[in-house]
């Protein structure tokens, strides 16, 4: 279970002198940059959510802060009853290794073949290399990418590298796949690929959290739906629709 | 679990070092030049200071006792003068050994060459002390403290003659010394601060991915180790390169070297110490392989 309690995140204003510090609020109408504003949200295991919202409304914001990339400004963030916000930086690789994260620039690491990419996350994992040559090959095939296993990340198309991102999220078998905007850079044969790829993972019984902003996507799922705009959450509806 | 980590993280350097080629090439070339103008400079303090502590061994008091003096009264100042701390050597001479160094030191000079002649072969001389200061600094107050003790037995003492010209020679051993020690320090500090900053510039450009591999579950040990192995690899490598550069260089130089100053086989003493020199030099290149790392990639791992 994802719980999220209460979360806000203010990035510090640049632009702006520091005298002007800003203004932390959470008041209706009060003029405050922030990218995530009070936002409590529970998410149960099997779920899929999908994240929605116009571009800067804050849905990587509120990923990045499940991946503990950063840490928010206040709130407080549990996964299965561990509250990843108060973990120290020696713990965090473990709670990573619970949640396979995907993201729109795929971030593989080009200088290893989709084959060591997917077996990194093993071997940072400490795993038997039994384990490794068992898993590797079938997570490479439930992507469809067992003939191309061997090439570097820019060999491969964006689609491909999707598949390779997502075979890395699925090896460490995960509770959580959380996946920013995954088809943001794909054709839309490549998009519905993926999206088959997420629904086939949730329903092995993964919690999947999509953040998008493809209305067609959201549509076609038909499953839960958190609105955010403004880093506040304004809908949160069970089979929800796209709508802004 | 560890050693499986360690055999992974092992792999994965040299997996990058291998597919980097020309990274590690670049890599290579710069700790190269920095360890070849800190093993030049090994090399050039090796010639000076065996140059430097030959002139060092020329500066020293010669002690002249009267003709006759009494030996156990000669031996007695030597004792003493051996006891004091800023003696190193106290050389006794006697009467013939005084004569011939004496006459060796003077060959070229004859008016001294001359009055020795008109003595018809007796000896003129009295037996001689020699002694020579921990550091040529300290005979003057050497000197002096003989002076104070105005022995009888003692003819003359030759360091108020050459006071001025020992004196000399005395600063511009330490001045080299010094100036020496600055020199190597600050072309060291920048050959440093080259090989430093190429192994920055290339976990720059991997910045990106430290980032990736701690957002799929990496701890920073096995972030940080294949960096670390790679530096180690990088060190050895090119210490190993330049040591067997130098073989050639000293070979080279070796005969120019010695034709100014005799006393000095450069080659020889290399080829005598080539393991240890391949020691510091592959000793520095880690070193300086394995802080860099840390340093340039710790940086990237506060995420
Ligand atoms: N590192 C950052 N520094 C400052 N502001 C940021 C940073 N990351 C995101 N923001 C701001 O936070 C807001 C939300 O961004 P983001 O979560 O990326 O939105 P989305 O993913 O929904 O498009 C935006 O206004 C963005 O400019
Ligand atoms: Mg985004």
């Amino acid at each position: 279970m994802i719980f999220f309690d209460n979360v806000s995140k203010v990035y510090p204003v640049r632009s702006r002198p520091q005298t002007q510090a800003l203004e932390f609020s959470h008041g209706a109408d009060n003029e405050v940059s922030a990218a995530l504003l009070g936002v409590t949200i529970r998410i149960q295991p099997e779920e899929f959510v999908s994240i929605v919202g116009h571009s800067g409304a804050g849905k990587s914001t509120l990923l990045k802060l499940l991946i503990a990339e950063d840490t928010p400004s206040e709130g407080r963030i549990f996964l299965d009853n561990e509250e990843i916000t108060a973990l120290s930086g020696r713990e965090l690789p473990r709670i990573r290794r619970k949640i396979g994260a995907i993201f729109q620039d795929y971030r593989l690491l080009p200088g290893k073949t989709a084959y060591e990419n997917v077996s990194f996350a093993l071997e940072a994992a400490g795993c038997p290399d039994e384990e490794i040559n068992e898993s590797v090959p079938e997570v490479l095939e439930i992507v469809g990418l067992l003939d191309k296993m061997h090439n570097f990340p820019h060999e491969l198309s964006g689609g491909e590298r999707q598949r390779v991102a997502i075979a890395r999220a699925l090896v460490n078998q995960p509770d959580v796949i959380m996946a920013d905007e995954p088809t943001g850079n794909l054709d839309p044969v490549n998009t519905w690929e993926i999206v088959r790829l997420l629904e086939r993972i949730n329903e092995l019984g993964r919690t999947v959290v999509l953040a998008t902003h493809d209305k067609h996507i959201v549509d076609h799922l038909g499953r839960r739906v958190i609105t955010l705009e403004k880093g506040r959450v304004i809908r949160d509806e069970e089979k929800g629709m796209y709508h802004l | 679990m560890f050693l499986t980590s360690l055999k992974r993280v092992i792999k994965s350097a040299w997996l990058s070092f291998r597919r980097n080629g020309l990274l590690s090439t670049a890599t290579i070339v710069m700790f190269g030049l920095t360890l070849f103008v800190i093993g030049g400079l090994l090399l050039l303090s090796v010639v000076a200071s065996s140059i430097l502590a030959d002139l060092e061994d020329k500066i020293d008091i010669s002690l002249y006792f009267v003709p006759g003096a009494d030996e156990e009264d000669i031996l007695r100042i030597k004792n003493e003068l051996a006891a004091s701390e800023e003696v190193k050597t106290v050389t006794y001479l006697s009467q013939e050994e005084t004569l011939r160094v004496f006459t060796e030191r003077h060959k070229d000079d004859e008016a001294v060459i001359a009055s020795l002649a008109e003595f018809e072969g007796e000896n003129p001389l009295g037996a001689s002390l020699n002694i020579r200061a921990q550091n040529p600094d300290q005979l003057a107050s050497v000197a002096q403290f003989l002076a104070k003790r105005d022995y009888d037995s003692v003819d003359k003492i030759n360091y108020f003659e050459n006071a001025t010209v020992i004196e000399r020679l005395a600063a511009v051993v330490s001045t080299v010394r010094s100036l020496g020690l600055v020199l190597v320090l600050v072309l060291s500090f920048v050959a440093v601060l080259v090989a430093f900053n190429t192994v920055r510039l290339a976990i720059y450009t991997a910045r990106e991915e430290i980032n990736i591999m701690k957002l799929v579950g990496a701890s920073n040990w096995f972030v940080r180790g294949p960096f670390l192995v790679t530096g180690v690899i990088h060190g050895s490598l090119s210490g190993a390169i330049v040591s067997t550069a130098f073989f050639p260089i000293v070979w080279l130089a070796s005969p120019k070297i010695s034709f100014f100053i005799p006393e000095v086989d450069l080659f020889g003493y290399f080829t005598s110490n080539f393991f240890e020199f391949l020691f510091i030099m592959s000793a520095i290149g880690i070193g300086l392989g394995v802080l860099s790392s840390t340093i340039a990639v710790r940086k990237y791992l506060k995420v």
